[in-house]
């Protein structure tokens, strides 16, 4: 009898796996469906929803101050940010001027809140590539930050701090103090984040040369944030359509060519020292001022259409509002950044393994709430 | 003669972009009224035209489909683009709307950008609005088995929906 197997007797199968919503490294509740041969990934599909609220629907029934409370529950490590967005755009339809003092405090902590942002992805980001301890100095960090905001926004996480018009209260007295012995901490602490995980031979293994996005697919892609100037594409809102005290401040787009996990990497790594540039040119210039100038109790837009667009920790995040002249709008949209990121997953991932998925999708750095709305 | 090299590739104001355009498809409607940019109504059947042309043409070279909103003006179904050029950072925005509420139809542009195959099915979901050519036109947030499109006007939900 012939034992000896005939390799044209053997074949190879398709075959799915779903990967989340329950996957740790989906950080949320993400649902990717993968078609698989063998190991190798041929096809990425999210499957979304699992946390949709209708945000835009709720939107339209809502006041504009009270929209404003719920951009906190979209991406919410950069609920300040958020929160800027809308009353940027109300107060452009307006035509209101808010003080110099609000801009800059928005800025601050605006910045601030990306630190505390990339802080974060970077503890996750090594655990989901088992960098274990990454997890616990990123929260480090990311809590000093969290004290100032609760000092002065009162909240930690979705804070509420902007109304159209400024601010909710003016900043705590201990403000200026700690937050500029969270930069004095943070720049000795920093290097030690480059020396844990950066310059790993292991770690740079599974990030170098994976998930690779050429600029010209990211522009396709709509790509945004630090997933857009990894691929070399210069889309930094805060530099091409500067808002509140941005064009006030001096700071580098930072670009990498590279296009790899590993760039992306970089890019949210050099863009935290960026960060703290801008805070430092700020902090010790708070203008005097109100705090907050007087709106109508009940804000109505004028009839129009205003769109403004702002630099989340993700990337562009959009705000259209369609208003008839009522106290709601007619139509909100949201564009969120990683929505958009989220779609040229599939094209990152294609060709490569299961474990390389894991990496990319981590330097995508995806909030889910955001990416659902 | 370098000045007009300059100006080829350079950001251009709405006037400019209206006229250059307009010298491409005659019957378009422009207005900056009530918006920050220009804005162009444009009929279904010219959309795709139009949209390439947009993104193809060296002066206008808009590359970037920064937003793709579904929108319902009752009793008309539309979906707005809003579109930058990475190059010489102008922005446009291109509406489209329809009467037929039952089956509303317009081109996909996910050929021209890849970001609105995502965006396209999102308006699928939510205003019921079909896009000819879409490689995978199905619901993206809501299950199969969701009846009605949350977002337009005239739908109702009494359980799930907060009416003030």
């Amino acid at each position: 009898m012939d034992t000896t197997i005939k390799n044209s007797n053997l074949k190879s199968e398709e075959y799915f796996i779903n990967m989340g919503p329950q996957h740790p490294a989906t950080h949320g509740v993400l649902r990717l469906l993968l078609t698989i041969d063998g190991e190798i990934i041929k096809k990425v599909e999210p499957d979304l929803g699992y946390i949709h609220r209708s945000i835009e629907k709720m939107c339209e029934r809502d006041s504009y101050q009270q929209i404003v409370h719920l951009t906190d529950r979209m991406d919410y490590l950069s609920s300040h940010i958020n929160n800027e967005a809308v009353c940027l755009a109300v107060e452009n339809a307006l035509q209101l001027e808010v003080t110099e003092r609000v801009k800059v405090i928005r800025t601050i902590i605006g910045e601030l809140t990306r630190i505390a942002s990339h802080t974060l992805w970077w503890g996750v980001m090594g655990m989901d590539v088992g960098a274990l301890t990454t997890y616990f100095y990123g929260f480090r960090d990311r809590e000093m930050i969290n004290d100032i905001f609760e000092e002065t926004c009162g909240a930690r996480l979705t804070m509420n701090y902007n109304l159209p018009g400024g601010l909710m209260f003016d900043i705590h007295p201990n403000f200026v103090k700690r937050t500029k012995e969270f930069i004095a901490h943070f720049k000795t602490k920093l290097p030690e984040y480059d020396t844990l995980l950066t310059g790993n031979v292991i770690f740079q293994k599974r990030m170098k040369g994976v998930g690779i996005l050429s600029k010209e697919d990211a522009i396709s892609f709509g790509a945004s944030g630090p997933v857009g100037r990894g691929s070399g594409y210069s889309c930094d809102v805060r530099k091409h359509h500067p808002y509140s005290a941005l064009d006030k401040v001096t700071f580098n787009e930072v670009l990498k060519t590279e296009g790899d996990s590993f760039a992306r990497y970089q890019v949210r790594i050099q863009e935290m020292w960026e960060s703290m540039s801008i805070i430092e040119q700020l902090i010790d210039n708070i203008p005097e001022g109100d705090y907050q100038t007087a709106t109508n109790a009940v804000i109505k837009l004028p009839k129009g259409e205003f769109y403004q667009k702002v630099e989340t920790a993700r990337g562009e995040l959009g705000v259209y509002i369609v208003s008839t002249g009522t106290k709601n709008p007619y139509r909100l949209k949201f564009r969120s950044p990683g929505f958009s990121n989220l779609s040229l997953l599939n094209h990152i991932a294609v060709g490569g393994k299961i474990g390389d998925l894991v990496a990319s999708m981590a330097t995508l750095d995806l909030v889910i709430p955001d990416i659902d709305r | 003669m370098d000045l007009m090299k300059v100006n080829k590739t350079a950001f251009m104001t709405n006037e400019a972009l209206q006229n250059l355009i307009s010298s491409w498809i005659p019957e378009l409607e422009f207005t900056e009224e009530g918006s920050q940019f220009l804005n162009i109504t444009v009929k279904p059947e010219q959309l795709h035209t139009l949209m390439s042309q947009l993104k193809s043409n060296i002066e206008t070279s808009f590359d970037y489909l920064f937003c793709l909103s579904g929108i319902d003006w009752e009793p008309k179904l539309g979906v707005v683009y809003h579109l930058e050029s990475t190059k010489h950072r102008h922005i446009i925005v291109v509406k489209i709307s329809t009467e037929d509420r039952e089956n509303p139809t317009f081109d996909s542009v996910c050929d021209i950008w890849k970001t609105a195959e995502f965006h396209e099915r999102e308006v699928f979901d939510f205003f019921g609005i079909k896009f000819n050519n879409h490689p995978n036109l199905k619901r993206l947030f809501l299950t199969e088995e969701w009846e009605g499109f949350p977002l337009r006007k005239d739908y109702v939900d009494e359980i799930n929906m907060v009416i003030k």
